[in-house]
């Protein structure tokens, strides 16, 4: 009997993800192409866990790019100003954005639609604020550097140490995306996104699935910055801003919303294409408007499911 | 007493110009659905032009005229080349459009009209009030009067013209409207020509004041967009109170609390009306069909 | 349908191969990297420093060149964002293999840059005001233009001699703003100033009065410093005179630009700012040290790019011509020759004042680069 068959198509998936990350480095063999590659990754996780929110859930969330922010944030000052070691910020960064969205998650989680994005809206906007103005713990605008993360004598730094690491971590959260699509959870939260009061009457505790996939999307972002923080060495308010948390939007949107491989691509397009467009110079950003139209109009499902209805197939 | 006066002065100034970009956003959306981030864009254009058609020698009336008929082509364009060929495209997705659009032009700007800072001179050589120590230039005035304007225009055109009639019609239920024999593409069409028209005059009123350059309208966006659903998304009128509102919570917050946290305190309370108010200021709740 | 989607997945494909292929026929050159914002709200810091780059690489070229060889000049535009900015910086070693480095039109994208630099051995010259870039001195990044804390220092040099102590701040909450704030909030006690209240304002904003309506409260103000860059110094000083606020109006040399005299018009007149000596070259006295070097740039500049000049294009003018020098120098284009080169710059006249580097001391220049200027009836006056 076929293992591969035994799979369910979402775990194919992810192993065809792993095969490729465990592929790539054979082909680039060009330090500046893994860091961009690892750079993916990490953006993905983010991109994945608004994916959960958007496209099972139905929420759109225009503030994401808060909790990346709170998760890098925390690997500057926990260190600098706390004394912290850098493994206590890994895990108090997401702790402390989990919190954050579990705290602000249950009255805004009532609104709809529109009033959703703009509370969003407003609480990445308000984040991106504090670690703007509070120059005094975060260094201000200009940001703060953020030490390297060590254990036993050996420093995560290098191309190479950070392909895998971020390839891992990636892995790891589509997996337990994937997981949690197929689970209860994953159903009762396709329900809630077709209809809340149709879910709810079907006896869905539609508050309660809402706060929890809200809370897990803000842990995916904060662990996706805390790698970026660590990545870069250096962290700045943008991270958190308006325009960044737009880039994941539209990242999660360009891929797909509901695919898992979705969120990778999308992601993939969306640090690789302004790489690629530098060549034009000037017209750098007129051209990546117009490709942002045009991916939408033509592959107006996102482009893995769009390619997916194309070759047939329908779960991704 | 004058810092009260001027606090307010302030706020009903920006407060206008976040309630005609609001305006546009609800236009727009109550027609379509679709909320155009690519509003702002409009009142950049506005300036902008204006400023590049001056610059080029022409006198300050025409510039702003054939500012305010290209920004208007611009609009009526992004709707026939970007939003209707995308079609029955998801809300999300028409989103990622109008974001993907409002890049585009910004680009454009940027490559075609400069990445500098630019400035007009107040359309009246006035120097403006001064009400118990408190200035209120003339151009401050201008914006108000001219929003007011605007506003009792758009009233009249919804309320007593046949075409402001049809996309009061759509809004209201687009295939009752269908059913009677007006074109829903006609209509949307319209809207965001109206919308273009609109963000442009606010762009005109406020560059004397404000400034303007090429990457002046992705700020104002979000403003605008938050105001409008403050207002409610429901119809111009709350459009305009959510403008006003934020407008106004700016300035006060600035003057009496912290000018660093201004904006800051303006979203908190923002989120707190939401939470009290699900459907914003003026909005009625909605009925959801399952 | 599918069609299209050959022709995008070509086309980006072609750009990616394109952008991959010019470093090879660099082979012969000598490859410069430049990371500047060029667009995003540092935007009007970089457009200006890309076109000296550009002008002065082509002049170089045109007279023959460096060594014999010519200068490739590689720019990215980070778009007013650290992280872009250092992704950018690592494909410039990586990638393009450039010998050096002038460049990080914000204190940011400079912070966020230098570990590239510093772990893979390139020579790093910063064109932004941090003093922490240079503070504490990494041995492969320098930073000829002045600091947020000379400004300050020059700044409150000036309001002492008026006998101004007693001051308020509105700063710009961008990068800019909130470094010379807390510059001068660090320096007052030492320089005899008191910053008696603060406001601030954001770099998108278009009005100000609320904020100098509580200034103007305050009696005891004799003066308001106002850093910040961009749109927001003249909007400060536009409605500074609208509210008729009558004390002495001090901006930072974010606003030395004549870009900003148009902006703010009538206003400006009577603000004073430190800036570079740039902006006066011409009613400089002859005996001035720097009068042929700042009078040759703002001819050829304004020649050329058909626009003034504004300080920031001056610090990218000063890094690519110290760099040069460095290289002709050091007769290598090795990396660590032009680096000790660099160090041992002794009496190199620039836009910002005279240079002289040593191994303790990567920023090069003294409080006397900058000058105390003033505006009057629409231009800049020498006010010391």
């Amino acid at each position: 009997m076929n293992a591969l068959s035994r799979l369910e198509p979402r775990f194919r998936i992810l192993l065809g993800l792993a095969i490729l990350m465990a592929a790539l480095p054979l082909v680039i063999d060009n330090a500046f192409y893994l860091r961009i590659a690892a750079l993916v990754y990490i953006f993905a996780l983010a991109t994945l866990g608004l994916n959960l929110l958007m496209g099972f859930a139905g929420l759109v969330s225009l503030g994401h790019a808060g909790f990346v922010g709170i998760g890098a944030y925390t690997m500057a000052v926990g260190p600098t100003h706390l004394g912290w070691s850098s493994w206590t910020a890994l895990v108090a960064g997401p702790a402390l954005a989990g919190a954050l969205a579990w705290l602000v998650g249950r009255p805004i989680l009532k609104l709809r639609g529109h009033y959703f994005a703009v509370a969003t809206l407003g609480l990445g906007l308000l984040i991106s604020m504090v670690l703007n103005n509070e120059t005094a713990w975060t260094g201000g605008p200009d940001g703060m550097t953020v030490p390297r993360l060590s254990a036993f004598g050996w420093t995560l730094r290098g191309a190479t140490p950070w392909y895998w690491t971020s390839a891992g971590v990636l892995l790891i959260g589509a997996w337990v995306a994937t997981n949690l699509i197929g689970s209860p959870t994953g159903r009762a939260l396709r329900a809630i996104h077709d209809s809340d009061t149709g879910a709810g009457v079907l006896g869905v505790n539609v508050a309660q699935y809402k706060l929890a996939v809200f809370v897990l999307s803000a842990v995916f972002a904060a662990i996706a910055g805390a790698m970026l923080a660590l990545f870069h060495g250096h962290i700045t308010p943008e991270s958190a801003g308006f325009m960044r948390s737009v880039e994941f939007a539209t990242m999660a949107v360009l891929g797909g919303l509901g695919s898992i491989l979705g969120s990778v691509v999308g992601t993939a397009i969306l640090v690789i294409l302004p790489q690629a467009l530098v060549v034009f110079h000037e017209y750098e950003h007129v051209l990546l408007g117009l490709l942002m139209m045009v991916f939408m109009i033509f592959l107006r499902a996102g482009i893995v499911p769009s390619i997916m209805t194309r070759l047939g197939r329908s779960e991704l | 007493m004058t810092s009260a006066i001027q606090f307010t002065f302030s706020g009903l100034t920006m407060g206008a110009i976040y309630a005609l970009v609001a305006i546009g956003f609800v236009l727009i959306y109550n027609a379509s659905s679709v909320v155009n981030f690519a509003q702002g864009e409009f009142v950049m254009l506005g300036g902008m032009l204006a400023v590049t058609f001056v610059g080029l020698g022409l006198p300050l009336p025409l510039a702003c005229l054939a500012s305010i008929a290209l920004t208007t082509l611009v609009g009526l364009l992004l709707y026939l080349l970007a939003i209707r060929p995308a079609g029955d495209a998801s809300v999300v997705s028409l989103i990622i459009i109008t974001i993907g659009a409002s890049i585009f032009i910004r680009g454009v700007a940027g490559v075609l009209l400069g990445k500098g800072i630019h400035q007009m001179p107040d359309f009246l050589t006035w120097q403006g009030l001064n009400i118990a120590g408190a200035s209120l230039g003339s151009q401050s005035l201008l914006v108000l009067i001219g929003t007011s304007a605007i506003v009792l225009a758009l009233w009249f055109f919804l309320a007593r013209t046949l075409l402001g009639k049809a996309i009061v019609a759509t809004a209201s239920d687009r295939l009752g409207a269908q059913l009677a024999g007006i074109s829903t593409s006609l209509v949307i069409a319209l809207c965001f020509v109206v919308s273009a028209a609109i963000g442009a005059i606010g762009g005109l009123l406020i560059t004397p004041i404000g400034l303007t350059s090429y990457d002046f309208g992705a700020a104002l966006a979000v403003k605008g967009f938050t105001a409008a659903v403050l207002g409610g998304l429901g119809n111009p009128l709350g459009a305009i109170v959510g403008g006003l509102t934020l407008g106004l919570l700016e300035a006060w917050s600035a003057g009496y609390i912290s000018s660093l946290y201004k904006d800051a305190i303006a979203f908190i309370v923002l989120l707190a009306v939401l939470v009290l108010m699900p459907n914003g200021l003026m909005g009625r709740s909605s009925v959801e069909r399952v | 349908m599918k069609l299209l989607k050959i022709a995008l997945t070509s086309a980006v494909r072609i750009a990616f191969v394109t952008a991959c292929v010019s470093p090879l026929t660099a082979l012969a050159d000598i490859t410069i990297g430049s990371v500047l914002s060029l667009t995003g709200p540092a935007g009007f810091l970089g457009v200006p420093e890309k076109r000296t780059l550009d002008i002065y690489v082509d002049r170089i070229n045109a007279a023959g060149g460096v060594l014999g060889q010519k200068i490739k000049l590689i720019t990215y535009d980070d778009g007013s964002k650290a992280d872009q900015a250092r992704t950018y910086a690592t494909r410039l070693v990586e990638d393009d293999r450039v010998v050096a480095m002038v460049g990080g039109s914000a204190t940011g994208t400079s912070m966020a840059m230098l570990p590239v630099f510093e772990e893979t051995k390139t020579p790093f010259i910063s064109i932004s005001g941090g003093a922490q870039i240079i503070d504490p001195v990494r041995k492969y990044v320098f930073k000829p233009p002045q600091t947020d804390i000379m400004a300050c220092q020059k700044v409150f040099e000036d309001m002492r001699k008026r006998n101004i102590t007693r001051i308020a701040m509105l700063y710009g909450t961008d990068g800019f703003g909130m470094a010379m704030r807390n510059a001068c909030l660090a320096w007052q006690e030492r320089s005899g100033i008191k910053i008696e209240h603060e406001e601030s304002y954001g770099p998108s904003d278009a009005d100000v009065t609320p904020q100098l309506s509580n200034i103007r409260k305050l009696t005891s103000i004799q003066a308001v410093l106002s850093p910040g860059i961009g749109q927001g110094p003249a909007i400060v000083t536009r409605n500074f005179r609208q509210v008729g606020m009558t004390v002495p109006l001090y901006l930072s040399h974010g606003a030395a630009t004549n870009g900003f005299i148009g902006l703010a018009g009538a206003a400006a007149n009577g603000v004073r700012l430190p800036g570079p000596a740039l902006l006066v070259a011409e009613s400089l006295p002859d005996s001035d040290p720097q009068k042929k070097v700042v009078l040759e740039y703002k001819n050829v500049y304004e020649a050329a790019a058909k626009e003034p000049v504004s300080a920031f294009g001056g610090y990218a003018h000063d890094g690519l011509l110290l760099l040069v020098d460095a290289i002709r120098r050091a007769g290598s284009t090795d990396r660590d020759k032009i680096r000790d080169e660099i160090e041992k710059t002794r009496g190199f006249m620039s836009t910002v004042g005279e240079i002289n580097m040593s191994p303790t001391d990567h920023l090069g220049i003294t409080l006397s680069a900058f000058r105390m200027l003033e505006i009057k009836d629409g231009k800049w006056h020498l006010a010391e």
